[in-house]
Formats: C-alpha cells, sequence, structure tokens
C-alpha cells in the first residue's frame, strides 16, 4: 500500500513543464464564469483587446484551449505616464467531458467578452424512465 | 495584473498594497496626474502628449450607454456598472470569477480640460478618453524679435 502512494506521488512530480511561448509576452488567464443550463454549459472570459480576428479555440481530445493575443496600445506622439494595466495574451484551457458535444460549440465575441455555448451530447440529458406496472 | 477577480470589485488585498507603492513611484516620476481613488477599477492608463492625455481602461462587457464619463475643470470621473447575470429555473454556476457591480474612478488632471473637444471610444472592451488642454491654458512660445 505504501508503495503505491510513493509510485503516485513520484508521477505527479514527473509532469510535464507546460510549452513555453515563442512569443515573450506576459500571458493572463482570463476570468470567466461558467453556467451550466439544461442543455448546456455556457462559458464566458473576459479579455479586453481581443475581437474575432484576434480569439483562437481549439479543441484537442477533451482539452478546450482559448487564446487571444492583443496588440499593446500605442498612440502617436503620446508616451506612457501612469500604468495600473499591462496588456498581453490571454489563456486559458479546460477539461471537457464526454457529456459536451464536441461538434457543435458556437463560440462569439463581443465587447472584449468571450462566449461560448457548449451543448450538452445527447445521452447524458436527463431521461424519464417510466416505472411499469408489474 | 488582471487577474480573475472573485465576486465583488476591487483587487486583492496585496494588490492594493503594490497599487499605492506604485501609485507613490509614479507621483513622484510624474506629479501632474494623481488619482484620488487610487487602485480601484476599472484599472487606468494615462498617456501624455505634453499637452494632452489619453486615458485608458479595460472595461470589458459593458453597455456603453450606460457608462458615465464627466469631466469638471481638471477632474474626470469614470463611473457605471457591470450587472451580474441574472440566472434562469434550472441555471447553476460552475464558476463565478468575473467581477460585477458598481465602479467609479477620479482622476485629477495636470490642466484645465477643453470639455467640448473630449472624445471617447469604447472598443473590444478599451475604454478610450481623449482629453485636450484648454487652449489658452497651453504655454505660449514666446518669439524673440531681432533688431
Amino acid at each position: 500500500m505504501a508503495d503505491t502512494m510513493k509510485e503516485l506521488e513520484t508521477k505527479k512530480e514527473k509532469r510535464p513543464m507546460e510549452p513555453e511561448w515563442t512569443r515573450d509576452r506576459r500571458v493572463y488567464i482570463p476570468p470567466v464564469d461558467i453556467v451550466e443550463t439544461q442543455d448546456t454549459i455556457e462559458l464566458s472570459a473576459d479579455m479586453s483587446g481581443v475581437d474575432e480576428t484576434s480569439v483562437t479555440i481549439t479543441l484537442e481530445g477533451d482539452v478546450l484551449m482559448i487564446t487571444g493575443s492583443v496588440e499593446p496600445a500605442t498612440y502617436e506622439g503620446y508616451r506612457l505616464v501612469y500604468n495600473e494595466y499591462d496588456i498581453g495574451d490571454y489563456r486559458r484551457s479546460f477539461n471537457l467531458s464526454d457529456t459536451i458535444d464536441h461538434d457543435s460549440i458556437e463560440a462569439t465575441v463581443k465587447n472584449g467578452v468571450l462566449r461560448l455555448r457548449l451543448p450538452k451530447a445527447e445521452p447524458v440529458k436527463p431521461k424519464k424512465i417510466t416505472v411499469k406496472s408489474g | 495584473m488582471l487577474r480573475p477577480i472573485v465576486r465583488g470589485l476591487g483587487w486583492p488585498p496585496d494588490m492594493w498594497r503594490d497599487m499605492g507603492r506604485m501609485q507613490r513611484e509614479m507621483n513622484r516620476l510624474f506629479p501632474g496626474i494623481t488619482l484620488p481613488s487610487s487602485g480601484g477599477y476599472p484599472a487606468l492608463n494615462v498617456w501624455s502628449s505634453g499637452d494632452d492625455v489619453i486615458v485608458t481602461a479595460e472595461l470589458p462587457g459593458i453597455t456603453p450607454e450606460k457608462l458615465d464619463i464627466a469631466v469638471e475643470g481638471d477632474m474626470l470621473s469614470i463611473s457605471g456598472s457591470r450587472a451580474l447575470p441574472e440566472l434562469k429555473e434550472g441555471e447553476a454556476y460552475h464558476r463565478q470569477e468575473r467581477s460585477h457591480g458598481r465602479f467609479k474612478r477620479l482622476v485629477q488632471l495636470p490642466f484645465r480640460a477643453d470639455t467640448g473637444k473630449i472624445a471617447a471610444t469604447y472598443e473590444r472592451g478599451v475604454l478610450c478618453i481623449s482629453i485636450p488642454r484648454i487652449e489658452e491654458d497651453k504655454p505660449k512660445k514666446i518669439e524673440i524679435r531681432g533688431e
């Protein structure tokens, strides 16, 4: 029993390092709201500065990855004199269970908010089982 | 710096401290601009061309019509709110990290603003307010005439 525990811990330590980005830029984790409705899981992510051309959603296996790239702001003839926030890319990934219909995910971006609609796969929708009398 | 903010507005406590330190440093570097309510929401960046300033803020998911931008003399105020989405019957949160609520920031500008020429845009969740200095306050160049 003790040996099994040790093995489990060792595997955790050997977890591969996360690959680095080629672009040397700050990467932020966007805050998200995730709401489960009867038929869908709905995800909203705050990603200021992205639009439909700069956000990428990939689904590889069960991993849903959201990335957004934002170009640093520059204003001709102006220099930054007071700085409370920095600009960078966004990146976050989620494990999707089999309960999501991977083929019909919908995404929209408006006012710097990404919204994903993840429909639940048919078999997991609650089914009412009628009990027949014997 | 834009970390997920869980419930309500404002930075985690350690962010407040960092912000205060940054504020003091910035005040030393650029004494013209002071933010009386520093460290609030939204975070602001200020750009200067010498005469005019541009104030930017990341405000994702705001209805622009509900944003109130006002300039009085040398004081800029930005206020508004972001509503918590209402859940219908049978819906439930798995995660609720996005901030919501009312916010207000005040920025003291290094000059009196030309209120008629202030322009604001809201694109991709980024608010950008361009504030020109009032013309009569701009430093005047004195020509030296030859004999």
